[in-house]
């Protein structure tokens, strides 16, 4: 006997009234250029990130080299390592993962999800496409600048940042705070907006905890990123105000090349602290949408309901909010006072057991299910591998002492690239092969996904898993060359040659992924408006791809959870959301 | 970082009492079909732009509260001078209070329709509002002139970062004030209650950014006239 | 199929990397195999549990693959199971942190017999000041700093004056004594690393910052700037020698004191 909760029983009237009220554009250019429609948008943060991304790959090709082959590459010298290091570090974190998973899949999958027409504020959405777009093209003058972009590091650290034996002092480092306060502005109207549609835009019937985990991961992961990124905004002012004005926020009085400073009684500390206060939320705001997608591709693709959703809920909230807590881990041996190394160790530790429970609760999804190997599906195992791996070599660099012989080491290096560089990038990939069926109408070849998939997986454990114990050696990051090392054997110049063949490798592989993106295009198979039978609202529109407004004439209602996957007495192994409960059918014992 | 840490705990106890009235402990996959009006626990009817305008003050708040933060964190170093603060504060912050003072006027004459009190009170708060500006441009000049804005001077520099970022943000809401002055303007005398009512949520929204921004701002004063040294003290007490 | 063999690859290949690769760590010089213990034990606790997951993922994704006709089970949660993982893993937790504040009490704990000795880093350079004759480091400041006083101390500051200064050359350090590593900068951010001691922190101008050891093993060590400092970064290298007390002693009579290089400037000056 079904055990129905709320007995409502048949089809219900649709909601009465449209809250959204449906800008209609008129021209070409407010169709697909200045747009107002959350898929465009999406589609445009997604295809800028995605090329800014490629900047940052080939970038990350010609570090891999140097350090591999030093001196092979005759143009890239110190100054030029540490330039590519920087752009690399914030392309990678800022202008591509948050950008795709908040500005991409949130723009698409939000009003999709959650049955809207729209985003809520649909004007401040294009404005935060184009600002978001102007940040990027800052962020490329950089190059072209005169001096070059700035080789600060990612972290920008003060004072060196802005000090003259750093390459890019003159404009690639005001360059790159204008860019990175444009993309908060552009960051913070794009997410106002994903709040308050989640708040206010969802269909009749879509309570919050009906929502599929992809929305509450981009619901916590936006509201962190709107609390967090004010904190860079600080500092990025701030540093502008000490490079352009001459300001001592961050800069004491210092004797750089033999020269005394004018600035008096700044606090390098300081930026630290700010940094990091929106540094590790970052960790989490790239971090959780990656968790809320996986969870709906392995819950799909397993055929099986997520197992332990009102568990996932609750540690995605509490990972969310226990992350504003822990990011002077970053700074344990940054010289602040000592005592803080107890408590931000303890809280950061304690993160690991939500964590942990979403890990074993995506297993435990396998467990018993009906599991189709399919392209999003791999990604996601190798998801699972990566971050696994990542997350509990964070368990190192978290406890505090253990941190000190590993930080600022390649331990490091190899720690975050595993848990937020490679994890959630083969979560895109996986989100890609996905939803590109209902984005463009077409499946993406899989025999190519597939060798896209083995290629990246394996290649990138192989990479980043050696790397870890170069850095237990003793090898410290941000060195062009190692150099003669007396505790380093010679064979680790063997490894590093194996990383670099392997990066290259994983790199190429990326064309193909390219190659199949636009290929499938036009080739690609149809793919109907459901080809992997998921129950979720975006694949019940009425046209593929949806058309303007998503939803025809009516808006969706929902009657149920978001994984009424192989219910007991169900004809089909899918009910979908938006499908009444038939009046009389039993669905078999739920409990 | 007390402040914004406190500030992000005040956060947290709220999202968590919402979430906690979002049924969150409710087991979704027993429930099917629509749950009744009663316990609908969806968008409530309350206007989207007032939402996103909490959502966007949310941010702001945490944007003046770690520049607090920054603020205390400098100050609690050994070597920190205070500035003397110019005599015209006292005299602003009396006129962004009036200027608050006119909205809240001007929300209880948009809920009786009249189209006059609007008006007035609307431009009552803009000229306030201006003149507020103007007398943060005059506490930065005698501050100039007196030379703090050397750059070995950090709360020099403190004061100017907090108050232009304070002011930047009075100059937006002046362009939300405007264009709501303009409809105000446009509509004729003697029109409706309803065609009057549509002004309402916007002569609201800008009264709520401006007592928004009042706060913040005597927040900000209390802390540049050092009212807030004890607590600093206290503060340091407990880390050390 | 192919992807449960990989995941089982996966996890067997790390483990015999971990055990046969060549590359670990340098043999410990200091009192710090503490530290080591804790990275041990976390090693120990964390590759079980990858083991144990990825190889539970592979059997999963191997029994559970589609076949024809077959139906997923439907079990939305299952509370006992979900308390006992938080449990277990909480204990893990525990295991590895409870041993790492431990070690963290004492790595911020000084001894009171440490000798003191201060680093001075600058692009891209290592200086170091022993307190002389008198135990008691001098006064400092940048405002000092010129081409004769390079590290700022205060020149009317009579603790100062015999303060060994030792520019361009190695630090030493007696074997077995401990010592509280005072760790100044005059320009950006550096930090004083030599991996066979373990212990690193960084350096901060207008602040002094601290680490301390006990070295334990004689020998030359070399140390690294382990905080990005601008394009020499990478060759900002120093040594540390570790030898018995009885050569330290030799060592140190050679070194000039604060004075005694002011001495010829001094002269000069007066002519």
């Amino acid at each position: 006997m079904a055990d129905v909760a709320h007995g409502v029983a048949g089809p219900a009237p649709a909601a009465e009234h449209d809250d959204v009220e449906l800008y209609h554009p008129k021209s070409w250019v407010t169709k697909y250029v200045f747009s107002q429609d959350a898929k465009v948008i999406a589609i445009q943060y997604s295809l800028t990130a995605l090329a800014i991304g490629l900047v940052a790959l080939v970038l990350s090709w010609l570090m891999r080299m140097q350090l591999a082959f030093p001196g092979f590459l005759t143009f890239i010298d110190a100054n030029f390592y540490y330039r590519l290091i920087t752009m690399h570090g914030m392309i990678m974190v800022i202008y591509l993962l948050t950008a795709l998973f908040l500005g991409g899949f949130g723009n698409y999958l939000i009003p999709l999800m959650l049955g809207a027409r729209d985003m809520v504020f649909p004007y401040v959405n294009m404005l935060s496409f184009w600002i978001y777009f102007l940040a990027v093209m800052v962020l490329v003058a950089g190059f072209f600048a005169p001096g070059g972009p700035t080789g600060a590091g990612w972290t920008l650290y003060p004072p060196q940042a802005i000090l003259a034996a750093t390459p890019g002092q003159q404009w690639g480092i005001v360059i790159m705070l204008a860019s990175l306060m444009l993309f908060i502005i552009g960051f913070t109207m794009g997410g106002l907006n994903y709040v308050v549609t989640v708040l206010q835009g969802r269909c009749r019937g879509m309570t919050l905890m009906r929502m599929p985990l992809t929305i509450w991961g981009i619901f916590t992961a936006t509201v962190m990123a709107l609390l967090a990124f004010p904190a860079l905004f600080v500092g990025a002012v701030m540093m502008t105000l000490d490079r352009l004005v001459g300001t001592s926020f961050f800069m004491p009085s210092i004797i750089a090349m033999g020269e005394r400073l004018a600035h008096k009684g700044g606090s390098p500390i300081l930026f630290q602290h700010l940094f990091w206060f929106f540094g590790h939320p970052e960790v989490y705001i790239v971090a959780l949408p990656a968790f809320g997608i996986v969870s709906d591709l392995i819950s799909t693709h397993a055929r099986k309901n997520i197992f332990g959703y009102r568990m996932m809920v609750w540690a995605l909230v509490a990972i969310g909010a226990l992350s504003f807590v822990v990011w002077a881990h970053h700074m344990y041996v940054s010289g602040m006072h000592p005592a803080f190394g107890f408590f931000f160790a303890t809280t950061t530790l304690i993160i690991a057991i939500p964590t942990a429970i979403k890990v074993y609760n995506w297993i435990l999804t396998l467990w018993r299910g009906d599991i189709h190997l399919t392209v999003p599906m791999l990604f996601a195992l190798g998801f699972i591998v990566t971050f696994v791996n990542g997350g509990l070599t964070g368990l190192f660099l978290g406890n505090v002492v253990v941190d000190v012989p590993l930080s600022d080491t390649m331990f490091v290096v190899a720690h975050f690239h595993m848990v937020m560089g490679v994890a959630p990038i083969l979560v895109v990939f996986g989100a890609i092969y996905h939803w590109y069926p209902k984005i463009t109408g077409r499946m993406l070849n899989e025999p190519l996904g597939k060798l896209h998939f083995w290629v990246t997986f394996l290649g990138a454990y192989a990479i980043f898993f050696p790397m870890h114990y170069i850095g237990l050696m003793g090898v410290p990051r941000r060195y062009h060359e190692m150099g003669a090392m007396a505790f380093v054997p010679p064979s680790t110049v063997d490894l590093n040659i194996f990383i670099t063949v392997v990066a290259l490798i994983v790199g190429a592989a990326q064309l193909v992924f390219l190659f199949n993106l636009f290929w499938s295009l036009r080739r690609g198979r149809p793919s109907g408006g459901n080809p992997w039978r998921a129950t979720t609202l975006e694949w019940q529109t009425p046209e593929t791809p949806p058309a303007h407004g998503n939803w025809g004439k009516e808006l969706p209602v929902v009657y149920r959870w978001a994984y009424d996957y192989s219910v007991p007495g169900a004809a089909q192994d899918f009910l979908p959301q938006n499908q009444p409960p038939e009046p009389g059918v039993t669905e078999g014992v739920r409990a | 970082m007390i402040v914004i840490l406190t500030f992000m705990v005040v956060l947290a106890g709220f999202g968590g009492w919402w979430l906690l009235r979002q049924g969150l402990a409710s087991k979704p996959w027993l429930e099917v079909g629509i749950p009744g009006e009663a316990d609908w626990s969806g968008p409530a009817p309350r206007p989207t732009a007032r939402l996103g305008l909490a959502a966007f003050l949310t941010v702001a708040g945490s944007l003046f509260a770690l520049l607090v933060s920054a603020y205390f964190m400098r100050m609690g170093m050994a070597d920190w001078r205070a500035l003397p603060m110019p005599i015209v504060l006292w005299f602003s912050t009396g006129l962004l209070m009036l200027s608050s003072l006119a909205l809240q006027t001007t929300v209880s004459a948009a809920r009786r329709s009249e189209l006059d009190g609007i008006r007035s009170g609307l431009l009552a708060a803009g000229v306030s509002a201006l003149a507020f500006l103007a007398g943060q441009m005059l506490a930065w000049r005698e501050l100039a002139e007196a030379g703090y804005f050397a750059a070995s001077n950090p709360a020099g520099a403190f004061f100017c970062l907090v108050t232009a970022i304070h002011g930047l943000h009075m100059l937006g809401g002046l362009v939300a004030l405007y264009r709501t002055t303009v409809r105000a303007f446009a509509i004729p005398m003697g029109s409706t209650p309803q065609a009057i009512g549509a002004l309402r949520l916007s002569v609201e929204l800008c009264a709520t950014y401006w007592h928004f921004l009042l706060v913040v701002w005597l927040a900000l004063f209390a802390l540049l006239m050092r009212w807030a040294d004890e607590l600093i003290e206290i503060c340091r007490g407990l880390l050390t | 199929m192919a992807i449960a063999v990989a995941l089982a690859l996966v996890v067997v290949g790390s483990v015999v990397f971990h055990l046969v690769s060549p590359w670990w760590w340098t043999p410990i010089a200091s009192n710090w195999g503490y530290i080591d213990d804790t990275l041990i034990i976390t090693f120990w606790i964390t590759g079980v549990v990858f083991a144990a997951v990825v190889l539970f993922m592979a059997y999963c994704v191997l029994r559970f693959r589609h076949r024809e006709g077959q139906r997923a089970a439907y079990e939305p949660e299952n509370k006992r199971l979900e308390c006992w993982l938080a449990i277990g893993t909480g204990i893990g937790v525990i295991a590895m942190l409870a041993p790492g504040l431990v070690v963290w009490k004492q790595f911020v704990t000084v001894p009171d017999d440490a000798a003191t000795v201060e680093i001075v880093g600058q692009q891209w350079q290592w200086s170091y000041r022993l307190p002389g004759a008198d135990g008691r480091l001098g006064a400092t400041d940048v405002a000092h700093v010129t081409p004769e006083n390079p590290l700022g101390l205060a020149p009317n500051d009579p603790h100062g004056q015999d303060d060994v200064i030792i520019q361009g050359d190695q630090l030493h350090l007696p074997l077995g004594k401990p010592v509280k590593l005072l760790l100044r900068s005059l320009d950006v951010l550096h930090n004083f690393y030599v991996p066979e001691f373990r212990a690193k922190m960084d350096m901060i101008p207008g602040v002094v910052t601290y680490y301390w050891l006990t070295p334990t093993r004689n020998g030359t060590f070399e140390a690294l700037c382990a905080e990005l400092c601008s394009i020499g970064h990478a060759f900002m290298r120093g040594g540390v020698v570790v030898e018995p007390a009885s050569n330290y002693q030799a060592w140190l009579q050679q070194q000039k004191t604060f004075a005694q290089l002011q001495a010829p400037s001094r002269t000069q000056a007066r002519n």
